[in-house]
């Protein structure tokens, strides 16, 4: 290599890139890696961590209890991501093709609520629709019921909890892909004969499918692991995977089961991206 | 006219669905609000015991709760520097030089974005404990500035692809060199794209619960100690400072946010 080249682009570029490089591979690649290997891994009688090969933790897995909330949890997951892409399509309709000067305000709304902190929020939720909650409160007070109503502590809320955390991210994508809509298009197949709902089926909904994929992602992979909104709405009966993972990671526990645990997610994840690339999504779309 | 109803019956509809889906994203900010100004002194906080502003003082007494939020302010602060920095860094130069694996680079930054938080969080945790990082203030940054540095690279990147290399020739032309030029030209030009990603870098990490649970050892931070108190019932001092953070943001993000457009009307 000539010293010019090595002046003029290989220091430079070793000074930007080299500092990246090195914090992924070490705080990316070297756990995700030590974590495959500890998933392998044995534990002693303390429950320290000892490195003698085994497949117990893969075996443990498939434990019936386990089963249950690995299905559990992908039915959450899925119920969550339906549940905003209903809700979250005729919204970020509304509000991407408004021709109000407010668009950008509208826009930001979404966001607000995320600079408070999420547990407060979902504690938030907790306030209102416990047996001792406004709800409740107030359902009492105009006398449709006369007595307390559970509403927590279910599958239902802990669904509940997930779409209103991970609303705002189907919102982002489908705003994005609504926005960019051509409304010609829309114009010309009204004009050809086209009713409502065929523009919809056949001009609309292709065109804004990229939103809806890259939102769907968005919100399914998060719901597996967010064992905060169980722990705090589903009280101990609607476990996602990210609980089973947080249990065994607690001082004390089995981390190499744990570690096993993290490696399923991790696997039932790069199949989403997959069958989401496969749909032709594309993995830059879902940054933010 | 028969059109003109029908279509204003249509904005109606469309109006009244989209104030219920504010209703939903702000009511537990309405409840938060609410709670900060209760009297109540027991716990759980739940009841109403009258209208007061003292818990908008009384936090200033609580120590724990003051150290958490100090905790989680320097953690933020060193998380955006960091972040900042070095997504900067990688962001420009990826863009500028080509080089092998770098698509490797790219396909690994999309792995915190993509990948539940909660398996960054235990990674790390595993990594921590293997080499003897102390948990603490020092591991909570470093596990902050691992997700929040593919942000900022996104930020800046959309930045950069409406960037124009022509100036940065012009300047070098001009006789400065490769530093004069990037912190006189490629800096104040991509501004926005860093005060943008650096600002998503902050928010990200004060408001963190995943990973920072399981990297924190004993330090605790403003989320975590929400999580400690939901058993016995969040206090309304909590719920005060909450609002004390959320109207700081909302200031933050309103001055970054006209630099940003300033920025943009300069280019």
């Amino acid at each position: 290599m000539n010293k010019r080249k090595l002046k003029s682009t290989v220091i430079p570029s070793s000074i930007m890139i080299g500092p990246v490089v090195l914090w992924l591979a070490f705080f990316i690649v070297i756990p995700l890696l030590y974590v495959f290997i500890m998933s392998f891994c044995s534990i002693d009688e303390y429950y320290n961590v000892v490195f003698k090969f085994t497949f117990t933790n893969y075996k443990g897995l498939l434990n019936s209890n386990y089963l249950y909330v690995y299905a559990q949890s992908l039915v959450i997951a899925f119920i969550t991501t339906a549940a905003c892409i209903l809700l979250a399509y005729p919204f970020s309709f509304l509000i991407a093709r408004t021709k109000s000067k407010k668009k950008t305000l509208l826009y930001m709304l979404v966001i607000i609520p995320f600079w408070t902190n999420s547990l407060i929020r979902i504690y938030g939720w907790r306030t209102f629709l416990g047996t001792n909650g406004w709800l409740n409160n107030l359902l009492q007070a105009t006398h449709i019921t006369n007595h307390a109503i559970e509403f927590l502590y279910n599958k239902g809320t802990t669904i509940f909890g997930m779409v209103y955390c991970l609303f705002p991210f189907m919102v982002l994508p489908l705003y994005t892909a609504i926005e960019k809509l051509d409304g010609s298009l829309l114009e010309a197949s009204s004009d050809l004969g086209g009713r409502k709902a065929q523009t919809f089926i056949h001009v609309v909904l292709p065109l804004t499918a990229s939103g809806i994929f890259s939102g769907s992602i968005m919100v399914f992979i998060p719901t597996l692991g967010y064992f905060f909104v169980s722990n705090i709405l589903g009280g101990g009966n609607s476990d996602v995977i990210g609980n089973l993972i947080q249990r065994q990671f607690q001082s004390g526990n089995n981390w190499p089961l744990g570690a096993a645990l993290s490696i399923v997610l991790i696997i039932i994840t790069l199949l989403l991206v997959k069958l989401y690339q496969k749909c032709g999504g594309d993995i830059e779309n879902l940054g933010v | 006219m028969k059109q003109k109803m029908k279509k204003n019956s249509y904005g109606v509809v469309g109006k009244i669905y989209c104030s219920l889906i504010y209703a939903f994203l702000f009511l537990p900010i309405v409840v938060i609000v609410v709670n900060s100004f209760n009297a109540t002194t027991s716990k759980p906080y739940l009841s109403w015991k009258g209208f007061t502003f003292d818990w908008y003082l009384k936090l200033f007494e609580n120590e724990e709760l003051l150290q958490s939020f100090q905790n989680t302010m320097i953690i933020a602060v060193c998380t955006t520097i960091m972040a900042t920095i070095v997504g900067t860094l990688a962001a420009v130069g990826m863009y500028k030089y080509k080089f092998r694996g770098k698509s490797t680079i790219d396909a690994l930054l999309y792995i915190p974005v993509v990948i539940p938080e909660i398996v960054l969080g235990i990674s790390l945790l595993t990594l921590f404990a293997k080499i003897s990082i102390p948990r603490g203030m020092f591991s909570l940054i470093l596990a902050h500035t691992t997700f929040s540095i593919p942000y900022v690279i996104f930020n800046i990147r959309a930045r950069l692809s409406r960037y124009d290399n022509s100036i940065e020739e012009a300047s070098m032309d001009l006789g400065a060199n490769r530093l004069k030029t990037f912190f006189n030209i490629t800096l104040p030009v991509l501004a926005p794209g860093i005060a943008g990603g650096a600002l998503l870098a902050f928010t990200l990490s004060i408001d963190d619960v995943i990973v920072s649970y399981f990297t924190n050892g004993q330090t605790m931070t403003l989320p975590l100690k929400v999580m400690e108190s939901i058993k016995s019932g969040v206090s309304p001092d909590v719920n005060a400072l909450s609002v004390l953070i959320l109207i700081g943001t909302a200031l933050l993000v309103v001055l970054t946010q006209s630099g940003i457009l300033k920025g943009k009307k300069n280019m």
